[in-house]
């Protein structure tokens, strides 16, 4: 038969198209329903300091007030160590940190009442950076810790602060060094930055009369709220129901779970009435958490021809006031500590420190840009220092099948892509062999830099997956999954996965978007590039079932057996003689006979995925399994820099991704554009500004700049594709993998151009200059 | 009787989409609130609320406007477009052709500015486009993907002229 019905590959338009171009598209904030109250945050303007005292009297006074909150112990809550307090209660660790919430009538009224509260502080010295935070006499910031309740697998140090350590102990780091005869040393930091997702988040919570407590959230995680309520505040899974329509952009943002508890805990002082909570911008930027920052000490040990023998890496990241998901992301740091190379001798310590930060969410990437930006850079040091090609050391150190990560899982090409092929075409790419310094007219030059990535995923291993398809009486498909449209378009790629398992038309297939963790199957969390491979997972299991089910029911109406049969193109069919066939139609809703005599019923089908053989690592070594597979990839970058003032614009950049197998090319070439748009802004420009007191001085989108339109460089990528045998048509996760070297191709770039070791991000022209000028006098 | 507010409300007709409105709203009101609050039209987006975003763009008499930076009561006797009323338009088509959205939140701005754009600077070459589109921000594409809807939308109009 005819085979317009492939759809793996193609550009296939997406599902939320329409919605999204005519502003139909409801995010959270878009629901309005009558009776609903309105939240407003009074936030924290000391980064360290004791509340003396908060007077909530005058608010009061003022019509429409319906609760008041603050000054009162609330449980902790945290993702793996419960060290917060969901409204401060006594004390402050962070500028920006919630400290009262005003329940009222209208978000105008809210706000009239936090103007309204009168506090008094008393400021305590700053924790502003995890290497300060790592010092001795450093002051600390949970000086409780070991009473704080936390999950298994998670290791704070008491009376320091350190939230968590992990270790690497890959091979004899002493061996590693001795068989060296060249080391590179170098240190890097950076400060926390921003996700600047458009949609700020927004969380509405009631609590019915019988204890269900009803959310509807902007976020990436909601059947993880549920489970945490139940840490939380001990209401059973069953009892809370996550509503998520589309979220208007998240980058890992949206992983933690905030805004959710403060309206829940505002709906219960106000009698279970729908509280609706809505960040400004600024509270988006410094209450809600952030991207992570580092410090970080990268240590190699080479032979004189450039095999890499040993790394000995310390990070120190930058968790913030709260441990959060900051422990879980300097765990994936750990995990991928180095750059994606054979190394035999590792020995890494990574820690996550607790600063007088905005604390930390995940973000896209989730540890693995920071961590490359430190890696990726020493190599470049090691580089100069053996005089060699940064690009061939990297290529002579790849990693392959065979080889063996941190963590000690041995690779095979499934589980590994092709990083030696995504090398050699970078090179072709950027005609690298050209050189890699243009001296220009007017004191300009032009410059090229790269470095390699890599990337697994370290979910939970009992992370699962679960897609439900229901037929309708037309044949069609309605296709449930807990995967959150966020921007990526998994849902769309579902539906292709489906269509062309089912060969079927894909507008013969309804996805639902909005996520209900009540009727829809859990998808773990909708993070970490892992959409199409486990869902997809789940959806060619349902599909498997359906085409069963609708094989039997057809075998009793065309008599020929289920084994003969086909399923494609709206119809059952016998393969060898096709005209014999039903149309799906007539046996989704059960085969009715002439005579009124019916078979079965709506067919109705599931499939759910989890990965198999993952495992938890080792406390002392790092051992263990926690990814399923690694896309690797190069990246490069070409700026023209203006040796007079230090200004450059990068004018190309490019990434060879081994992406596996491509599912819907536009899709894949917007996710990898946009992340590197990302990386270029983290790498080039973004940070939060902090002064000596710790407060972000810059919260706002005119201040801290993401890229505008116009300052894009032209952007050059290109796929390999080794399938990874496991994932749906040999897919690789591919949705971070864009951001992941931009900082670390532009340092190295910058630094060529300058002759000095750039260590600081972001990389302005004033840091340019600023190191320049040190390194010449 | 307690006093509940010393503003008074003020009532006008709010041409929206070439349908009247009266609309009922504080004098401090931003065209944005009352839109999205009053009128249910939710296209429009809240950002930042003060201009650097350009997610909440509506035209006003035809020309791009942040609508957190102007107030309801500014509206009045203005023609006041919103994404809900653009039906089909080649732009549209042209950002869903082109994937020029990802998650959607800023594209109903981009979308208003991008129509604007091409119906009135019908010659726009790479710096007009850069003047127009550089107020607004998306966070998820590289804008390249804009960028090739508005220019394929600037090649088609002139076609047909």
């Amino acid at each position: 038969m005819k085979n317009e019905l492939d759809y793996i590959g193609k550009s296939v338009i997406r599902k939320d198209a329409l919605d999204k171009v005519t502003g139909e598209a409801k995010y959270t904030n878009d629901f309005q329903e009558a009776g609903t109250l309105h939240a407003n945050l009074l936030i924290s303007p000391y980064a360290h300091a004791n509340i003396v005292s908060i007077d909530f009297s005058e608010v009061w006074k003022i019509p429409g007030i319906k609760a008041v909150l603050g000054d009162e112990p609330y449980p902790l809550v945290g993702e793996e160590i419960k060290d917060r307090s969901p409204i401060a209660y006594k004390r402050v660790r962070y500028h920006g940190e919630p400290v009262a919430v005003v329940v009222a009538e209208t978000p105008i009224i809210a706000k009239r009442g936090v103007d309204a509260i009168k506090v008094s502080y008393e400021p305590l010295p700053v924790v502003n950076s995890p290497r300060e935070a790592f010092q001795q006499d450093a002051p600390l910031l949970h000086e409780d810790m070991e009473s704080y309740e936390k999950q298994e697998r998670v290791y704070p140090i008491p009376n320091t602060n350190i939230a968590n350590l992990n270790k690497i102990r890959k091979g004899n780091i002493e061996q590693g060094f001795m068989e060296s005869d060249v080391v590179a040393e170098f240190t890097i930091s950076f400060h926390p930055s921003d996700h600047a997702a458009m949609e700020t988040r927004c969380a509405i919570a009631e609590i019915r009369p019988d204890g269900t407590v009803i959310f509807t959230t902007s976020s990436q995680a909601p059947f993880a709220l549920k489970k945490l309520m139940k840490w939380y505040f001990g209401i059973e899974p069953g009892r809370v129901i996550v509503k998520t329509p589309i979220v208007g952009g998240a980058y890992g943002g949206k992983a933690s779970i905030q805004l959710e508890v403060i309206a829940y805990l505002a709906s219960k002082a106000t009698g279970g009435r729908p509280v609706k909570l809505f960040n400004t911008r600024e509270e988006d930027m410094i209450t809600s958490p952030v991207h992570i920052g580092l410090d970080a000490t990268v240590k190699l040990g080479a032979t004189r021809d450039g095999m890499l023998k040993a790394a000995e890496i310390q990070y120190l990241f930058d968790g913030g006031a709260y441990s959060d998901k900051a422990v879980d992301i300097s765990r994936a740091g750990a995990v991928d500590c180095t750059g994606p190379y054979r190394i035999d001798h590792v020995w890494c310590n990574c820690y996550c420190m607790y600063t007088n930060h905005p604390y930390a969410s995940a973000y896209r990437g989730y540890g693995h840009s920071e961590v490359l930006f430190a890696f990726e850079r020493t190599m470049d040091v090691l580089a100069e220092k053996l005089s060699m090609d940064p690009l061939d050391l990297r290529y002579k150190n790849a990693i392959l099948p065979g080889d063996t990560t941190p963590t000690q899982v041995l690779l095979d090409s499934s589980r590994v892509g092709n990083l030696p092929l995504c090398i050699k075409r970078l090179k072709e790419l950027m005609k690298w062999g050209e050189g890699q310094i243009n001296e220009m007219d007017g004191g300009k030059i032009r410059v090229k830099g790269a470095c390699c990535i890599w990337k697994t995923s370290t979910f939970d291993p009992d992370a699962t997956s679960g897609v439900i398809l229901t037929f309708n009486p037309d044949g069609s498909i309605n296709l449930m999954s807990g995967v959150v449209e966020i921007g990526t378009g998994t849902k769309t790629v579902l539906a292709q996965i489906l269509a062309e398992r089912m060969k079927i038309d894909i507008n013969m297939i309804h996805v639902k978007m909005l996520v209900d963790t009540q009727t829809v199957p859990e998808h773990w969390k909708t993070v970490g590039s892992r959409g199409t491979f486990m869902a997809g997972r789940a959806v060619l299991a349902a599909a498997n079932d359906a085409i069963r089910q609708l094989k039997d029911r057809a075998a009793c109406i065309l008599r020929a057996p289920a084994e003969d049969l086909q399923v494609g193109y709206g119809k059952v069919y016998v393969a060898d003689n096709p005209d014999f066939s039903i149309d799906i139609k007539d046996l989704a809703y059960g085969y009715t006979f002439p005579n009124g005599n019916t078979i079965g019923g709506q067919i109705i089908v599931s499939g759910n995925y989890t990965i198999p053989h993952m495992t938890y690592i080792d406390p002392e070594t790092g051992k263990g399994d926690p990814g399923p597979e690694w896309t690797v990839g190069a990246q490069g970058m070409e700026v023209e820099l203006d040796t007079r003032n230090y200004t450059y614009k990068i004018l190309k950049a490019y990434s060879v991704i081994d992406i596996g197998k491509v599912l819907n090319e536009k899709a894949a070439l917007g996710q990898v554009m946009g992340a590197m748009s990302m990386g270029i802004a983290f790498g080039g420009r973004e940070t939060f500004v902090f002064d000596d007191y710790g407060r972000v001085l810059n919260p706002q989108l005119r201040t801290y700049r993401p890229l505008h339109y116009g300052e894009q460089p032209e952007y050059i990528i290109e796929f390999v594709e080794t399938p990874h045998l496991a994932a749906p048509y040999g897919a690789r996760g591919a949705g971070e993998h864009g951001l992941l070297g931009m900082p670390a191709a532009l340092g190295n770039c910058l630094s060529s151009a300058l002759g000095v070791q750039l260590n600081k991000l972001p990389l302005v022209p004033e840091q340019l200059w600023r190191i320049s000028n040190e390194v010449n006098q | 009787m307690k006093e509940v507010s010393n503003n008074p409300l003020c009532s006008f007709l709010l041409v929206v989409n070439s349908e009247e409105n009266v609309v009922t709203v504080r004098p401090a009101d931003t065209l944005l609130y009352a839109l999205r609050i009053h009128l249910g039209l939710t296209g429009s987006k809240p950002g930042c609320l003060n201009g650097d975003c350009g997610a909440c763009t509506v035209l006003v008499d035809g020309t791009p406007m942040k609508s957190c930076l102007m107030l309801a009561v500014e509206g009045e006797e203005k023609a006041i477009t919103t994404i809900e009323g653009l039906k089909n338009t080649p732009i549209q088509k042209a950002f869903v052709k082109h994937f020029a959205f990802q998650c959607g939140y800023c594209t109903p701005g981009f979308i208003m500015n991008c129509h604007a754009l091409v119906h009135t600077e019908k010659d726009a070459d790479e710096t007009v486009i850069k003047d127009w589109l550089e107020s607004n921000i998306c966070r998820c594409t590289g804008y390249k993907e804009i960028r090739e809807a508005v220019i394929s939308v600037l090649h088609k109009l002139k076609k047909n002229e």
